[in-house]
């Protein structure tokens, strides 16, 4: 077994991957830096990113796979979950093994788990496009703080783009501190130092007139539209599970 | 603004709409334009009431004055409640500034009939055209026509509208009659005959001049309460299926009747809502209309009702063991689409797994299928296989002793107090 430790970036698995093969090794262990490790007796190879050799690894990908399937490996690394990388790799692996396109493959445990991570990545995206609630400034920016599992911010530009076109917005994730800023020409990341991170009070401080009016006009309207007699909490927290309750004006 | 009027006639509006189960949000294709408000192409369920159904759309009423007396009805003539009324520009508002909160995905307008059909039909086409043409909004807005209402006004609302409904209220005629004597099923079938032939017209005029308007994008669908008159499932989704066929019907509702008033046509007020029986129902549609189901298949005259116990595919299956056990790994996605425990996603994962190489029991479970309903049902890559020349019966058996249905843990619960 060789463990391979890396700085976390793509660029830096697909270095990974070129070292793999480089070395033709075949029992890895890849890690991001700073992880622990239990084993004693193993070789370790602290993986350098280097570029032009994560491009020629991305370029042999795309030869094997769609875009569609490119994009599911850069997403699933996205997504930052820990200690995915081998399985990125085993996808990886298998397609440039394979003599075929695997993308489809689900027989194979790299290939399966690569897609559920998409459907992960998929439905807290999804969440995010409905439990966002934006809270209106003076200034006329609606602002929102969320904290999804994972880091799906990226992907959520498309969406709240096209919808609100026509008002300022803010997105900002506390978890990993950072945000979307919208100014109705363009989308730019952005992050702020904890000190000027707004703070719930702060926030209500600067609401616009109106918003407390249509907040409780939606509390309201959350309570009045419940049918009392069918009442369902194990349905109501499934769709809803509690951890996103503290950021959803109507559940606060 | 006098926020404790318009809250007070939210709470009053919402209430009186919350019975109308339709939430989808889905299904149309308006885009942003013009760098205005909103689209409406994604279907989003942005809460979940305490009773675990989607909250998408703000769904009102325009007002609950209403000179019909529907015995099933809360907003009827005769019944002693508050009564109120939105202005169109309250209800534009409310819409806006919800949407752009990000609460909601569009409107859900329908109305208590005020003086007659085509003036309370008008009022609700002004909301969705104030919200369309000096908004700028591209959100989603669902209609409810008004039964009785003029071609006119019909083609009006279908300009401003993603999706229009007619509710059946009933689903026979009888019932209908019975219930709400003052409502004539011509009424409601006229105006989805009218919608039907406007959609494909225009559909087709779409095609041709890209920039023709779009008309009800998200089409039509109606709404039928379960559980107030006799109907039994067969005739229920007979009547379902003939609309999906004869009116190119986007979804069909099943609204399991909750009793809000004392009459004695109606079921007492303490009886429960039939909530399993909407959910068999809500099955049984989705085998017909995604699963490939005939619905004789489903329910015909030996077997009327669905079965409560269990889900109406698995009840086919058992009804059919000569057609199983299938080998997953020949069988067409027609036939493994019918095996209990085996949904759509799965089908289509197994029909492309299965090219890279035979699947066997491991793979299926890790795929997703369900094996504790399938394995009774399929053969694969293994020589461990239901040996047993089993009985449909002895089947339905062995999968309700080893599964904690979901409704039969609420029905102990409910004894024990007892």
């Amino acid at each position: 077994m060789t463990r391979l430790i890396y700085d976390g970036t793509f660029e830096g698995l697909l270095t990974a991957v070129f070292e793999i093969y480089e070395r033709k090794l075949n029992y890895i262990n890849l890690q991001k830096i700073g992880v622990a490790s239990t084993a004693m007796f193993e070789d370790v190879i602290n993986v350098i990113t280097d570029n032009s050799r994560a491009s020629r690894v991305l370029n042999g990908l795309k030869k094997k796979l769609s875009a569609n399937g490119v994009q599911r490996v850069y997403i699933a690394h996205m997504s930052e979950i820990e200690n995915e990388e081998n399985n990125i790799v085993g996808f990886i692996r298998h397609a440039f093994d394979a003599d075929r396109n695997i993308e489809e493959d689900y027989g194979n445990r790299f290939v399966l788990r690569i897609s559920e991570i998409m459907v992960m990545m998929r439905r807290e995206k999804h969440r995010m496009e409905a439990f966002i609630r934006f809270q209106k400034l003076k200034d006329e920016t609606y602002y929102a703080v969320i904290e999804p599992d994972f880091n799906v911010l990226p992907l959520l530009i498309r969406h709240f783009r096209s919808r609100y076109a026509d008002q300022k917005w803010m997105i900002y994730d506390i978890k990993r501190n950072y945000g979307l800023y919208y100014d109705l020409h363009d989308t730019e990341f952005i992050s702020m130092e904890f000190s000027e991170a707004k703070s719930a009070t702060d926030v209500e401080a600067s609401y616009t007139e109106d918003e407390e009016v249509y907040q409780h006009l939606w509390k309201n309207y959350f309570k009045s539209v419940n049918i009392a007699s069918r009442k369902n909490t194990k349905l109501h927290v499934r769709h809803i599970p509690k951890r996103y309750w503290k950021h959803l004006t109507e559940k606060i | 603004m006098n926020v404790d009027r318009i809250t007070e006639k939210l709470n009053i509006l919402a209430d009186a709409a919350k019975y109308d189960v339709s939430c989808a949000s889905s299904g149309s294709k308006r885009k942003n334009e013009n760098k205005g408000l909103g689209n409406a192409s994604n279907g989003i369920c942005h809460s979940y009431t305490e009773d675990g159904r989607c909250v998408s759309l703000l769904k009102i009423l325009l007002t609950n004055h209403c000179i019909f007396d529907c015995a099933y009805c809360v907003s009827r003539k005769s019944n002693d409640i508050k009564r109120a009324a939105f202005t169109v520009q309250e209800v534009v508002d409310l819409t806006i500034n919800f949407y752009r909160r990000n609460y909601i995905e569009g409107l859900f307008l329908s109305s208590g009939i005020f003086k007659d059909a085509d003036y309370t039909m008008e009022r609700l086409v002004q909301v969705a055209k104030k919200l369309r043409t000096e908004n700028n909004f591209n959100g989603y807005i669902h209609l409810k026509t008004i039964p009785g209402a003029s071609d006119e006004l019909m083609r009006e609302a279908g300009l401003y509208a993603d999706r229009l409904s007619v509710n059946l209220e009933m689903p026979t005629e009888a019932g209908l009659k019975l219930l709400a004597p003052d409502k004539n099923r011509q009424d409601m079938i006229d105006p989805m005959a009218f919608l039907k032939k406007e959609i494909i017209q225009r559909t087709e005029e779409k095609k041709l001049f890209k920039k023709a308007p779009m008309f009800a994008p998200a089409g039509q669908s109606t709404q039928v309460i379960i559980g107030a008159t006799p109907e039994n499932d067969s005739e229920i989704l007979q009547t379902a299926n003939h609309f999906y066929k004869n009116f190119n019907l986007k979804r069909v509702y099943y609204s399991g009747y909750v009793p809000v008033l004392a009459d004695k046509r109606l079921p007492g007020l303490n009886t429960a809502v039939p909530m399993v029986r909407e959910n068999r129902l809500y099955q049984a549609d989705w085998l017909m209309r995604f699963y490939g189901f005939k619905v004789s298949e489903i329910v015909n005259t030996q077997q009327p009702l669905l079965d409560l116990d269990i889900d109406p595919k698995l009840g086919w299956a058992i009804r059919n063991m000569h057609a199983f056990p299938i080998d997953i790994n020949i069988a067409d996605i027609q036939m493994i689409l019918r095996v209990p425990g085996i949904g759509l996603l799965s089908a289509k994962k197994i029909i492309s797994a299965r090219k890279f190489g035979r699947l066997n029991w491991e793979q299926l479970k890790a795929i997703g299928v369900a094996l504790n309903r399938a394995k009774y049902f399929i053969t694969c890559k293994s020589n461990s296989f239901e040996k047993r020349d089993l009985t449909g019966t002895k089947i339905k058996q062995f999968i309700l002793a080893e599964s904690q249905s979901k409704y039969l843990k609420n029905q102990q619960t409910q004894l024990s107090i007892f």
